[in-house]
């Protein structure tokens, strides 16, 4: 059957060519996902690549443009109460209300998704175990640090034990610590049958955390793969040259203009790639000498999630709009 | 923290209700949100208790003798004025507080809730009500201190009582479509004032309204709040009713029956244009 998404069972959330504007700016150019059951899809992009945007119609907080997208078997516009009743969102920051304690906010919201007295007390008290904030239950919320914040918000968003979670920028603003109890608290949700859908613009999160990645910029999807298919598109090894002087830079950059990745001058960072490992590296370090380029120091690599990101939203390499253009085609 | 079983738990189903149902339930939850804040918010507490006293001594004892009020001593004539000044402001609080939330990420929160749409609003408006009457016997209670001696019946103190809510209700959800309009937390701050101020200054609230040049007499004497003033004062000591109470209800219903549907209208059209 045409626009219903054939396979609900297998995949909680199938969007296709999706598209959003605001005013005159296009913020999403045709968004394709696929999110299967119980994995963990992370959408990775920098700030402003339409991210939020397409978190926001997918939990029918805004109407699409064009396209479809079907959540647990519901079409976001034509059906979205159920839609809502399917979803659990944690948006980018923290939807708690300050005056109220935890546990109100928790039997609040309950109360909401409609669930009996006696569950929503229940809930409440799970939930509060689960994200570690039963010593804090009684306090009012404006008195929370930030990432215990975020764990009441994480919790509110599961009070009826939603198929499908949406987190936006979940661990954006956290310390090490509460970001770490975070992503254990994700996976644990995706490990007991959730699917979730997350946005970041940490290559560690995504890396971390998702089955899935897809990387979006500027409203596109410009890649796709799980982590270790995404590393290997910038190949198997990458070498980080510290060029001795800065006056040195541009003629090392002249002298490797083939294998360049990134470029840093104020660190004078060369990363480069080399795929066949030594050979690549031997030829590298000839070009340089022939260059008169002195090197400070070299090291090998693997590549990082970082490395792909910059190079395939092309900041800073040669290659990046190269391999950009290829995609689109 | 614990492992504890997310998807393991006993499953959880909501209610099976009617639709009206949950309005109400839902309202309610968001009352009780709403009416929490005025208790743990100190400059709520505080406002609510210190603009009433304000208002009532200053206008009695700086502009009050300088005031001819006729048969009426000042104090008396004064109340009702001061009562529906301090009802209109209190409204303000619920562009405040509309505005805030809607600032902030929880009407993201809200909005993706299977909650009924006017609870929200409902729920700011209820607290409004619920400061109101604070307020209302905060001012009646000093009013008795500062000379104020109404000879009302107890029906009389009852269509007070209902007519002030009615009042109340209206400016309330006149206030809400300004908290979903303002851009800002300073724009909702001071478009309460610049409504409210220059209508109980240009009504019978401090001051007959005889003295006034043509214009503003005939706006002054044909506006809500004189109205409802003056019906209030009629009841309370006594002087000339005519038609004011009709025509202060049946102003309160009508912006009343205005202001539902666009403050509906308004709060998804919220979503759709904003990122």
């Amino acid at each position: 059957m045409d626009g219903n998404p054939s396979n609900v069972a297998e995949n909680a959330i199938v969007v296709r060519n999706l598209q959003k504007s605001f005013k005159d700016v296009e913020v999403l150019h045709g968004i394709d996902l696929t999110v299967r059951r119980g994995s963990i899809l992370a959408l990775l992009g920098p700030n402003g690549a339409g991210k939020t945007t397409t978190i926001r119609i997918l939990s029918t907080l805004l109407p699409p443009d064009g396209g479809e997208a079907y959540v647990n078997g519901y079409d976001v516009v034509k059906q979205d109460c159920d839609v809502r009743a399917s979803i659990g969102l944690t948006g980018q920051f923290a939807a708690v209300d300050g005056y109220l304690t935890g546990e109100e906010n928790l039997m609040m919201l309950a109360r909401l998704y409609r669930l009996s007295h006696a569950d929503a007390k229940r809930r409440t008290r799970e939930l509060l175990e689960q994200v570690d904030l039963v010593d804090a239950a009684r306090r009012p919320v404006k008195t929370y640090s930030g990432g215990m914040k975020r764990r009441l918000d994480l919790a509110m968003s599961l009070i009826a034990a939603p198929p499908i979670i949406f987190l936006d920028e979940p661990t954006t603003g956290l310390d090490p610590r509460s970001r770490l109890s975070m992503w254990a608290m994700i996976k644990n949700l995706a490990n007991n049958g959730a699917t979730i859908l997350l946005t970041t613009q940490y290559m560690d999160e995504a890396d971390h955390l998702a089955d899935w990645i897809v990387v979006i910029d500027e409203g596109r999807v410009i890649a796709e793969g799980d982590a270790n298919t995404l590393k290997s598109r910038v190949g198997s090894e990458h070498v980080d040259l510290i060029i001795s002087r800065n006056s040195n830079f541009m003629l090392a950059q002249q002298a490797v203009d083939g294998y360049q990745l990134q470029a840093s001058a104020e660190e004078r960072i060369l990363t480069i790639a080399a795929n066949d490992g030594a050979v690549t590296l031997k030829r590298i370090l000839q070009h340089l000498e022939d260059a008169e380029v002195e090197v400070e120091s070299l090291t090998m690599r693997r590549p990082t999630l970082d490395d792909v990101f910059l190079f395939l939203t092309g900041d800073g390499a040669n290659g990046a709009h190269r391999e950009k253009e290829e995609i689109e085609r | 923290m614990t492992t504890s079983e997310y998807l393991l738990v006993a499953p959880v189903q909501p209610e099976r209700r009617s639709n009206l149902y949950w309005l109400i339930s839902d309202s309610w939850v968001m009352s009780k949100r709403s009416i929490m804040h005025i208790v743990r918010s100190a400059d709520q507490v505080l406002s609510l208790i210190l603009f009433p006293i304000m208002f009532m001594l200053l206008n009695r004892y700086v502009l009050g003798g300088a005031i001819d009020t006729g048969e009426v001593s000042y104090a008396n004539y004064l109340l009702a004025g001061i009562l529906v000044q301090t009802l209109a402001f209190g409204a303000n609080y619920t562009t405040i507080n509309l505005a805030v939330d809607m600032k902030e990420g929880i009407v993201d929160r809200f909005r993706s809730l299977p909650m009924s749409d006017g609870a929200l609003v409902i729920g700011h408006i209820a607290a409004d009500m619920v400061r109101n009457v604070i307020s209302g016997i905060i001012i009646v209670l000093i009013g008795f201190a500062v000379g104020f001696r109404p000879n009302a019946s107890a029906i009389e103190w009852l269509y007070v009582i209902g007519l002030s809510m009615l009042f109340t209700l209206a400016i309330s959800w006149l206030s809400a479509i300004l908290g979903l309009v303002v851009k800002s937390l300073e724009a909702a701050q001071w478009a309460g004032f610049v409504l409210i101020f220059p209508l109980t200054f240009i009504s019978s609230a401090f001051v007959p309204t005889e003295t006034m040049p043509r214009v503003l007499r005939a706006f002054a004497e044909n506006q809500p709040m004189t109205h409802t003033i003056n019906a209030l004062r009629s009841w309370l000591v006594d002087t000339p009713m005519g038609d004011a109470a009709w025509l202060s209800a049946a102003w309160s219903i009508a912006l009343i029956v205005i202001s539902i549907p666009i403050t509906s209208y308004l709060f998804r059209r919220y979503s759709t244009t904003s990122q």
